[in-house]
C-alpha cells in the first residue's frame, strides 16, 4: 500500500478537507482546516485540487515514514521540520522517497502546520467530507485523531518541478491578534456601555481553547437577554454567556445553542485566532458587512495573484 | 418575519418570539421555498424553534444578492406546499430499569409513576430542532405534569437511545453521551446512524408518537440494557 505510516501522532493531528457542508439538518458540524489559508496554499503549492485532504498538526509533534515516493509540503506555523534529520524549510515543496523519515517538532510561532501531499491524502469522505470531528466521530480514520501505527493512504505522485512561497508573502504569527467582526444576531441587547467595553477592551485566550471554541478572558460584556430560544449558530460567532466572558465559536462549534452572540468574527481573523496560543491578546474591531465582503474578495484575489516562486 | 445578519456568510430570520406549531410549520415552508429557489448560494439551513439560520457562499454570492433572494423566497409563505410532517412513531421501554428518573418525575407532579408513562404517550410532538449533536431532535411540548428541570449534576454518561424530558422538551439521546436531562425509558431505534440512508428516522417539523413496549419488545428490537 502506498502512504506513510505513523510513527508518532503528535499532540493533535486530524485529517481535514476543506470541511462537511449541507448537513447541518443533522445535526453535524463543519469541521474543515481552522486555518484556512495555510490549509489553501498547501493544496495550491503542490498544485492539487482545493479541497484536497491534508493534515493539520496542532502543536506538532508528528513523526511518520514514507511508503512511497512522492512530493509533499508543510506550511502554517513555525515549527522545526526533518527530512531523515536534516533540516528542511516550510512553504517550499519537497521529494520524499520510500523508507524517508518526515518529523514535525513542537510549534514555535503559531499553533497549526498543515502537512500536503501531492494529490492529497487518499481518505473516504462520510457525509461528503473527509474532515476529522472528534466530538461525533466522523471523518478522518475511524473518526479519531492520528494514532501510532495508522497508515495515510495516497498515490505516489512526484511534481515534476518544485516550488516555495516567498518569504515575504508568508503569514507571521504572532501572539496576538485584532478580529474583525461583523455585529449581528442579539447585538441591539448588548447596550452602548458593554458594546464600548467590548470593542476597547483587552482579552486573552484561555487555556480552554479548542476545535469547538476559544473562550477568552478580561472585561466581563453583558446583554439584555434573559433567556433566549436555541439557534443556528455560524463560523466565527461571539457567544457571550451569563459570566461575561466571549467565546468564539469555531469549526467543530455545535451547530444550535442558546446563549446571546454580539455577532461573528470574519473568517480570515479566526485563522489567525486559530494560530495563537493560550495568553496571546486579541482586540475586536467593529466592521460593516460592506467591508466584511470587500476584505474577502480583496483575500482570494491576494491569494490568487501572489506568484509562487520556483527552487 | 425579521432577517438580522448572523455572520459575514450568514442570516438569521426570526419568524416569532416563541414557538408553535404554525411558527414550526412556516418555517418548514421557509426551508422548502430556499431550497426551491436559492441552491446555487446556500450551503447550508440550520431550523430551530422560532428561526432560521441561512449560510451562503461567499465565493458564490454576496449579502446584497442573498438578502434579496431571501426576501423573495419567504413572501407569501402561506402558500408553499411545505412538507406536512410526516407522523414517526418511536417505541419505548418504560421502566424504572430503563429510566431512573421516572419516580422523581411523578413526585414532581404528584402523579403515578403509570400517569406519567401514559402522559408521555399521549400526543403527538413537533420536531423543532436538530442539534446539540449528530441526530439529537428536540420535541415538544410535553404536558406540563411530566415537565421538569435540567438535573442539577449532568450524567457523565447517558446510554444511547435513553428517552428524555427537560422541562418542556423530550427527546432520544442518538449516542452514548454527558447528559442533564431526566430519563424515563430507552427505545430501541437509532436516532442516528452514519451507515444508513437516511442516516436519521426524523426530520425538523415531522411529528412524532412514542408508544410502550415491554422489556423483551425492547431487547428483539436490537435495545441493549
Amino acid at each position: 500500500m502506498s502512504g506513510f505510516t505513523v510513527n508518532q501522532p503528535g499532540l493533535l493531528s486530524l485529517l481535514h478537507d476543506r470541511g462537511r457542508y449541507g448537513v447541518h439538518n443533522l445535526g453535524l458540524t463543519t469541521g474543515g482546516p481552522l486555518d484556512s489559508l495555510a490549509f489553501d496554499w498547501a493544496n495550491r503549492l503542490l498544485g492539487n485540487d482545493i479541497n484536497a485532504t491534508c493534515l493539520e498538526i496542532s502543536f506538532g509533534g508528528l513523526s511518520l515514514e514514507a511508503e512511497t515516493e512522492t512530493s509533499f509540503v508543510i506550511t502554517g506555523a513555525q515549527a522545526p521540520c526533518k527530512l531523515n534529520g536534516q533540516s528542511i524549510p516550510l512553504w517550499q515543496t519537497q521529494d520524499i522517497q520510500r523508507g524517508d523519515k518526515l518529523e514535525i517538532g513542537f510549534t514555535s510561532a503559531g499553533t497549526r502546520c498543515y502537512l500536503a501531499v501531492r494529490g492529497g491524502f487518499d481518505i473516504a469522505p462520510s457525509f461528503g467530507s473527509s474532515s476529522t470531528v472528534l466530538r461525533e466521530k466522523i471523518g478522518g480514520i475511524n473518526g479519531d485523531k492520528l494514532q501510532a501505527g495508522d497508515h495515510l493512504p495516497c498515490s505516489g505522485n512526484k511534481l515534476l518541478a518544485h516550488c516555495r512561497l516567498a518569504e515575504k508573502d508568508q503569514p507571521v504569527y504572532g501572539d496576538s491578534a485584532r478580529l474583525r467582526v461583523v455585529l449581528g444576531y442579539q447585538q441591539a441587547a448588548f447596550g452602548p456601555l458593554q458594546r464600548w467595553r467590548f470593542f476597547s477592551s483587552e482579552y486573552r485566550l484561555s487555556e480552554r481553547c479548542d476545535r469547538m471554541g476559544f473562550r477568552l478572558e478580561g472585561e466581563t460584556v453583558h446583554s439584555d437577554m434573559v433567556s433566549m430560544l436555541s439557534e443556528g449558530i455560524c463560523h466565527g460567532a461571539i457567544q457571550i454567556p451569563a459570566d461575561g466572558q466571549p467565546i468564539v465559536l469555531m469549526n467543530d462549534r455545535q451547530t444550535i445553542g442558546g446563549y446571546p452572540k454580539i455577532g461573528a468574527v470574519i473568517r480570515m481573523d479566526t485563522a489567525r485566532l486559530a494560530q495563537l496560543s493560550p495568553g496571546s491578546r486579541v482586540n475586536f474591531e467593529e466592521i460593516s458587512i460592506e467591508q466584511a465582503h470587500n476584505l474577502h474578495c480583496l483575500e482570494q484575489a491576494r491569494f490568487r495573484r501572489t506568484p509562487v516562486q520556483p527552487c | 418575519m425579521r432577517i438580522e445578519i448572523a455572520g459575514q456568510n450568514a442570516f438569521i430570520v426570526y419568524f416569532a418570539e416563541q414557538t408553535s406549531a404554525a411558527v414550526s410549520a412556516q418555517i418548514q415552508a421557509a426551508v422548502s421555498s430556499i431550497l426551491a429557489t436559492m441552491q446555487d448560494s446556500i450551503v447550508d439551513l440550520v431550523p430551530s424553534y422560532a428561526s432560521l439560520l441561512v449560510i451562503f457562499d461567499l465565493d458564490r454570492s454576496d449579502h446584497f444578492a442573498v438578502r434579496q433572494k431571501l426576501r423573495a423566497a419567504l413572501t407569501d409563505l402561506d402558500s408553499v406546499d411545505a412538507a406536512a410532517g410526516e407522523l414517526v412513531t418511536l417505541p419505548v421501554y418504560y421502566s424504572i430499569e430503563s429510566g431512573p428518573d421516572l419516580e422523581i418525575i411523578a413526585e414532581r407532579g404528584n402523579i403515578s409513576v403509570d400517569e406519567v408513562i401514559a402522559i408521555h404517550q399521549q400526543q403527538e410532538y413537533r420536531v423543532y430542532a436538530i442539534g446539540f449533536a449528530p441526530g439529537f431532535a428536540y420535541l415538544g411540548e410535553v404536558d406540563e405534569r411530566i415537565a421538569a428541570p435540567r438535573l442539577a449534576t449532568p450524567r457523565q454518561k447517558v446510554p444511547r437511545g435513553a428517552v428524555a424530558i427537560a422541562d418542556r422538551q423530550t427527546a432520544v439521546y442518538p449516542a452514548v453521551s454527558p447528559g442533564g436531562w431526566n430519563l424515563i425509558g430507552l427505545c430501541p431505534t437509532r436516532m442516528f446512524d452514519p451507515a444508513a440512508d437516511p442516516s436519521m428516522p426524523v426530520r425538523v417539523g415531522d411529528r412524532i408518537r412514542f408508544s410502550a413496549i415491554n422489556r423483551d419488545e425492547f431487547l428483539a428490537q436490537g435495545g441493549e440494557l
